[in-house]
């Protein structure tokens, strides 16, 4: 890694990334994947996140579905952990809570797969500093 | 993230700045942290901004410090700044202590960076190289993030020498608490991380004139930091006009209690605790009465129905006799007992007080036995004046903010429910049912058909009864556990 010695430097970085705009599965810029981020500060992680993602990287997979698995930190939904986003391609993210592996495979059948409603669904409550 | 369409985005009580990249970046992955404009404004300030324009705007800003107190961010960096010497540090305080509030842990596991460029932003104001970020031992995740942050800021030469191909460097270290709330007081800190007893001394000297290892020192909390990169991105004049006239930007709180939606909210300051509570929280579970909402820890208070439209900010909480403390709000209904509760913090301050000065390790002391003694049926009038009492002489004459904060729960609980005091004490009753040694299990025998379950649920064996024969509980055995009423089946049992 050559060091960051300009603004230029990160703007270059930042447009490397950007060019996968919603920065979920940075390593892949495909436009066909599924992206997925889950949940993993200590309350995730300690209501089951990481059981969680290691399903979902393995059943995705399997499953022959193109998926980028990431985690995040926390999103603040404590009492519906463990949660995840999971945005389709050309989609609006879509944040699940309570999401146990058994949720995360009702998630891939029928809301990945078919694009039907699954339970669960936490409406985004918030503004972002761009807003 | 507008997917509820514009009309309604304005009714979205929340903005996240602080938490602006929580739970949307991969924490451990600096290009994502770089792709949300991450180290623009440390690039920005090094490179375009003198350490008196970074001040100034900080100052604009009107930030106050995010870990309890308020004191403007911009004065204390301002201080640190004019004080001259060889050696300054920039500390974060990361030793998040009261009960119940997760706030710093989660910007620090969910944006580390965040932190880290905030610190080298005041580094470069203030003129210090070096940064150290005070955590307690017992956020093992935070740490590994953290870890994982500084060694990648260091990849990228975005921690170290000559940063943007400038002279300034700065570089960070992490210093681990072993968990005291004491520690968040920042001289209390200071004295940690020197290697010496977690204890506070007298101010003045303030850290910014004289701190770790007796150089100009600037100590803020982690929120307080997470706001910084931001502000100076988006500059001072956006951040001000969110928030109230002298409370400028978010705070992020930590909702727990008797709500739906426990977890992080970040609302504007000015918000009202009605808003936070009912609207974000969610009504109260299983329809129970709103009581209080507990704000501040162990330094706050527990505010009532009357004080739910007061707008939030450092001023009108302090006035409504809690404070804003780091971000816990812990909502009590009906169920909850107020001397109880107060009785909770004391005993949790008890534990904390460091036993440095006599009013905090010997006046808590009392007070939690005074609390004590009442949750007992043994309280008589006189003690809730002497409770009254010894709180303002704990508040006047304690060292440090722990012990000077200490009796807002018992104050304020005492201002709002002193209704509740006096049942305990005269009436040796407590309306919430909390307190066991005030509560006796009773079987009326009109209910009762003698189908024996309770007997058989009883740990203790204190009901006895022949079948189909009315039943009786023993109250010189009885424990109080609850097991038997939620046992019976026809309402034969009852708490008097």
């Amino acid at each position: 890694m050559t060091k960051i010695k300009t603004l230029a430097d990160l703007e270059r970085i930042k447009n490397e990334m950007r060019s996968d705009k919603d920065l979920n599965g940075s390593q892949d810029n495909s436009e066909n994947a599924v992206k997925i981020k889950v949940g993993m500060g200590t309350s995730g992680i300690a209501s089951g996140a990481r059981d969680v993602m290691d399903f979902l990287t393995e059943a995705l997979e399997k499953r022959n579905i193109e998926a980028v698995v990431s985690q995040t930190g926390d999103m603040g939904y404590s009492y519906a952990e463990p949660t995840i986003e999971v945005r389709k391609p050309g989609q609006k993210p879509v944040v699940f809570g309570y999401v146990d592996v058994k949720k995360a495979d009702l998630i891939i059948e029928k809301y990945i797969k078919l694009g039907e409603e699954v339970e669960g669904i936490i409406p985004v409550n918030y503004k972002t500093i761009d807003d | 993230m507008t997917n509820l369409g514009g009309s309604k985005m304005s009714q979205h009580k929340q903005i996240r700045i602080a938490l602006n990249n929580c739970g949307v970046i991969d924490p451990e992955n600096i290009k994502e942290y770089i792709a949300r404009d991450g180290y623009m404004a440390l690039g920005k300030c090094l490179t375009e901004m003198k350490p008196e324009d970074i001040i100034r705007e900080i100052k604009d800003s009107g930030l106050r410090g995010r870990g309890g107190g308020g004191f403007p961010a911009g004065l204390k960096w301002e201080i640190a700044c004019k004080n001259k010497a060889d050696q300054k540090y920039v500390v974060c305080n990361a030793d998040e202590g009261d009960p119940g509030a997760f706030m710093d842990r989660s910007i620090l596991e969910g944006d580390p960076h965040a932190v880290l460029e905030a610190m080298a932003i005041c580094g470069y104001s203030m003129g210090a190289t070096k940064g150290l970020i005070y955590i307690r031992a017992e956020y093992p995740l935070a740490i590994e993030r953290l870890k994982i942050a500084i060694e990648q800021a260091r990849e990228f030469g975005l921690l170290g020498k000559n940063l943007f191909g400038t002279d300034f460097e700065f570089d960070i270290e992490i210093r681990y608490g072993a968990g005291a709330f004491v520690c968040g007081e920042e001289t209390a800190l200071i004295h940690s991380m020197e290697g010496l007893r977690g204890e506070p001394t007298i101010k003045p000297p303030y850290p910014a004139e004289s701190g770790y290892f007796g150089k100009p020192t600037n100590v803020n909390n982690v929120e307080t930091y997470a706001n910084v990169p931001i502000i100076l991105r988006k500059g001072a004049n956006w951040f001000n006009k969110i928030g109230t006239e002298k409370s400028k930007g978010t705070k992020v709180f930590a909702l727990a209690g008797k709500i739906k939606n426990v977890g992080l909210v970040e609302v504007p300051m000015g918000t009202t605790l009605r808003e936070v509570i009912y609207e974000i929280g969610g009504v109260i579970e299983n329809d129970k009465k709103f009581k209080t909402v507990q704000t501040g820890g162990p330094s706050g208070g527990c505010l009532t129905e009357k004080h739910l439209d007061t707008p939030i900010d450092f001023d009108n909480l302090v006035q409504a006799g809690s404070m804003m403390g780091s971000g816990g709000m812990i909502v009590m209904d009906e169920d909850n007992c107020m001397v109880s509760v107060a009785k909770f913090y004391l005993e949790f301050t008890v534990e904390e007080s460091c036993g440095k000065c006599s009013p905090c390790r010997i006046g808590n002391k009392r007070l939690y036995e005074l609390l004590d003694r009442i949750t007992q049926g043994k309280g008589e009038m006189e003690d809730l004046k002497r409770l009254r009492n010894m709180s303002n002489v704990i508040k006047d004459t304690s060292l440090c903010g722990l012990g000077q904060t200490s009796p807002n729960p018992v104050l304020s609980t005492l201002d709002n429910f002193y209704d509740e005091y006096v049942a305990h004490v005269v009436d040796k009753k407590c309306i919430a049912g909390q307190c066991k040694d005030l509560m006796t299990y009773f079987i009326i025998e009109e209910n009762c058909v003698g189908c024996t379950a309770c007997a058989r649920v009883c740990p203790v064996g204190a009901i006895t009864g022949e079948k189909k024969e009315v039943h009786y509980i023993n109250p010189e055995i009885c424990i109080k556990c609850g097991a038997c009423e939620e046992r019976c089946k026809f309402d034969a049992i009852i708490v008097k």
